[in-house]
């Protein structure tokens, strides 16, 4: 056995069961052995893609996600989504080819210094010089990349060494006594939160992707129970609890709806549950939560404390330490009721507008056709822009794992691949690709990855012509002055998707959405819908280093619509 | 915000790049980093490193823990600045020209105990170890003579008794 069959037959014995990868010059050992294996690899047609495939592939599953490309251009490719899944936490395993090693150094063809490069965005990297070190290095960066926060790690191998005969297969461990994540919660704090949030008038909890990440959505729900808490989540945290329930205020944040955004700030003691509060989720941080005590739940110390002041910080697995907390509260569940009353009654009379009957058609209306033609097991996936915020704002997520966005990176040209890597970790679950046509554009050769392979991934492109979130900006603060954001002679997407063997279909018109997507979905088929949408429509938001309830545009409700009856046909009804 | 000095005592693999990825780390996080000392420990396979960086209470305990997340850094100290012991080691190269120098120079370093490790027609070389602010005040007083050239260490630190 050689390193490359050592590489192939460590990632199996891991549960790997598909790699997304690109050859080249320094990983043509590890792909001549790949020929006999029996590990699927997807050939992507471009780096950066195969590194989003990875991370929703492991996203979807909850399993570590693998890419791997070949030294130089290879491995600065993979950069992009290395840097998205370690700004998102997700598990990923990046391995990397490298010059040999008696040429390291010497700025050989196709030689970086991956490891310099990427470590700031990575949780850990190894470079292994022998051959009989790299089972080991396999496993070691399964378990770093996929407990504690996850996040992702790097194994550059150089070429002999994947040549390199082994002497004996071991799949142990290398030592890593630097590395101890706290999963348990302490007791003593444990029972202090409980105290808090009892004593609370206005509990309030705020989920992030850490919540996801754990698997705590039931325990997120029993808890909010107890203390009669609303739920809201950042992007990370969408799908943590039902968006229909009661309990769900949806997203806050920059875009986030109202009935979060307008009622945070009223709080007496917030629960923040694997979130960072990031910016674009708290707004001004002097006008963030006033009033309120903060418990702050996060398995990384670094997180407590960083932007917000913590009152009782809480390091530990969200689900484990949420079980113990639970068992606090029991026995003596909170009584008050009159807080979380309001606040769903608040709801009920803010329900965002999402129906409309105008040419072109408005994005809210698309995301409805949307919502209407998904089930609570459709994957959906997000590229980053203004639909992402659309779909973010109105699109409501049932089940965890179920919504896959770029969150802190913003990464355009996410979502496409992202999804292709869903359908194959899930090839039972539809899988909903929901892109602008900007960053689709960034990877639409990867429709040739998804006829290759016959990956089914249904493609909802909300095409405004323009890059939409930049646009909106400059009309609401930069006197619209339109630099660079219309995206002038964009392609026939129909032929695009026509050329590269994908069903298309242009849709301008009301209800036609909803009919082509659930017919897609339905018969498991890929397809890319090119929907236009109205380019100067624009979703409420706090300005940039505003407070959270600094509000640029309006909201507008549910309640006021009256369709004619001819739109309400067309629809087909809720 | 006041930007107090910190001697931060670290534990850490002791293997390629962990200098650079702790050195990185602290530049990301924005503390400026004034001396670094990296030296095998009791411990076999790990470094002690050192390091002596100023910056306000928030932005060190941020850095601490961002550490705390490098694999390769075992453990982390934020020395008491009131149980310290800080030494360095400095090579000072001074000029002997003008008339006298030389015994004044040999007087100096026999009240701050530098050793005079080698000596020519122009110039006499010393070493000095001890904690900075003695080795700072021991370079005071050469200046007169015309230094040539100054190596420092830069400290390395250890809490005192049981601390």
């Amino acid at each position: 056995m050689r390193g490359g069959d050592a590489i192939i037959k460590a990632l199996m014995d891991k549960g790997v069961d598909t790699i997304f990868g690109y050859p080249g010059g320094t990983v043509i050992p590890f792909y001549d052995m790949l020929y006999d294996s029996d590990l699927r690899h997807i050939l992507v047609r471009h780096e950066q893609c195969a590194a989003h495939a990875a991370e929703g592939y492991a996203r979807a599953s909850g399993k570590v996600g693998v890419c791997l490309a070949t030294s130089g251009p290879g491995a600065t490719n993979l950069v992009t989504g290395i840097a998205n899944a370690y700004m998102d936490s997700s598990p990923l395993i990046a391995i990397t080819g490298q010059v040999v090693s008696n040429l390291i150094g010497n700025d050989a063809f196709q030689e970086v210094d991956i490891m310099g490069i990427t470590m700031p965005i990575t949780k850990h990297s190894y470079q292994p010089k022998d051959a009989n070190d790299i089972p080991s290095i396999i496993n070691t960066s399964f378990e770093i990349a996929s407990t504690g926060r996850c996040g992702p790690v790097l194994i550059d191998v150089p070429k002999e060494v994947q040549e390199q005969e082994l002497d004996d297969y071991v799949l142990g461990t290398i030592p890593t006594p630097g590395y101890k994540p706290t999963v348990k919660g302490n007791s003593k704090q444990i029972a202090k939160a409980a105290k808090m949030l009892l004593e609370a008038d206005k509990p309030f909890i705020l989920a992030g992707g850490g919540t996801i990440l754990s698997g705590a959505n039931e325990e997120v729900k029993k808890l909010a129970e107890l203390i009669n808490a609303p739920i809201a989540t950042t992007l990370m945290g969408k799908g943590i609890v039902d968006e229909k329930d009661d309990l769900s205020m949806g997203m806050l944040g920059m875009h986030g709806k109202q009935v979060a955004n307008q009622n945070i700030n009223k709080t007496d003691c917030l629960l923040a549950i694997g979130c960072r509060f990031s910016d674009r989720t708290t707004g001004k941080l002097e006008e963030f939560i006033p009033n309120a005590k903060v418990i702050h739940i996060d398995i990384d110390p670094a997180e407590i404390g960083k932007n917000v002041a913590v009152d009782l910080p809480i390091v530990g697995d969200a689900k484990i330490v949420l079980n113990q907390l639970i068992k606090e509260l029991e026995a003596k569940p909170s009584d008050k009721n009159a807080w979380l009353k309001s606040i769903v009654e608040f709801k009920k009379s803010t329900i965002p507008r999402v129906s409309y009957d105008d040419i072109p058609l408005k994005p809210q209306q698309v995301i409805k056709e949307i919502a209407n033609s998904i089930t609570e097991d459709t994957i959906v996936t997000t590229d980053v822009g203004l639909h992402q915020m659309w779909a973010a704002h109105f699109l409501d997520i049932s089940k965890p794992r179920k919504f896959i966005s770029s969150g802190g990176l913003g990464t355009m040209g996410f979502g496409f691949p992202a999804a292709i890597g869903a359908k194959v970790a899930c090839p039972d679950d539809a899988v909903l690709a929901i892109v602008g046509d900007g960053g689709f554009l960034m990877v639409s050769q990867e429709l040739a990855t998804i006829k290759e392979y016959d990956i089914p991934v249904v493609i909802a492109m909300l095409n405004n012509r323009k890059l939409g979130m930049v646009y909106q900006w400059q009309n609401k603060m930069y006197n619209q002055r339109y630099s660079q954001t219309d995206m002038g002679s964009t392609p026939d997407f129909v032929k695009l998707a026509e050329s590269y063997g994908i069903n298309a279909v242009r849709v301008e018109e009301v209800g036609k959405t909803q009919e082509i997507l659930s017919k897609a979905l339905k018969d498991n088929e890929a397809i890319l819908v090119d929907i236009t949408v109205e380019k100067n429509e624009f979703i409420p938001m706090f300005p940039p280093g505003g407070g959270i309830n600094d509000l640029l545009g309006e909201y507008k409700y549910e309640s006021d619509v009256e369709l004619s009856k001819d739109s309400q046909h067309a629809e087909g009804g809720e | 915000m006041s930007e107090k000095s910190h001697v931060i005592s670290t534990l850490v693999e002791h293997k390629p790049g962990v200098l650079q990825n702790v050195a990185s780390l602290l530049n990301r996080r924005g503390f400026n980093i004034d001396s670094i000392t990296v030296g095998t420990s009791e411990v076999e396979g790990l470094a002690r490193m050192v390091f002596v960086v100023k910056g306000d209470e928030k932005v060190l305990e941020q850095v601490i823990k961002q550490l705390h997340k490098l694999v390769d850094v075992v453990k982390i100290k934020d020395l008491d600045p009131d149980y310290v012991l800080k030494r360095e080691l400095c090579l000072v190269k001074v000029k002997t020209t003008r008339e006298k120098s030389r015994s004044e120079i040999i007087e100096y370093a026999d009240i701050f105990k530098a050793k005079i490790i080698d000596v020519c027609d122009d110039f006499i070389t010393m070493e000095v170890t001890g904690n900075p602010e003695k080795i700072d005040s021991f370079l005071r007083l050469l200046k007169p003579f015309g230094i040539k050239k100054i190596a420092r260490t830069g400290p390395t630190a250890i809490a005192r008794g049981h601390h």
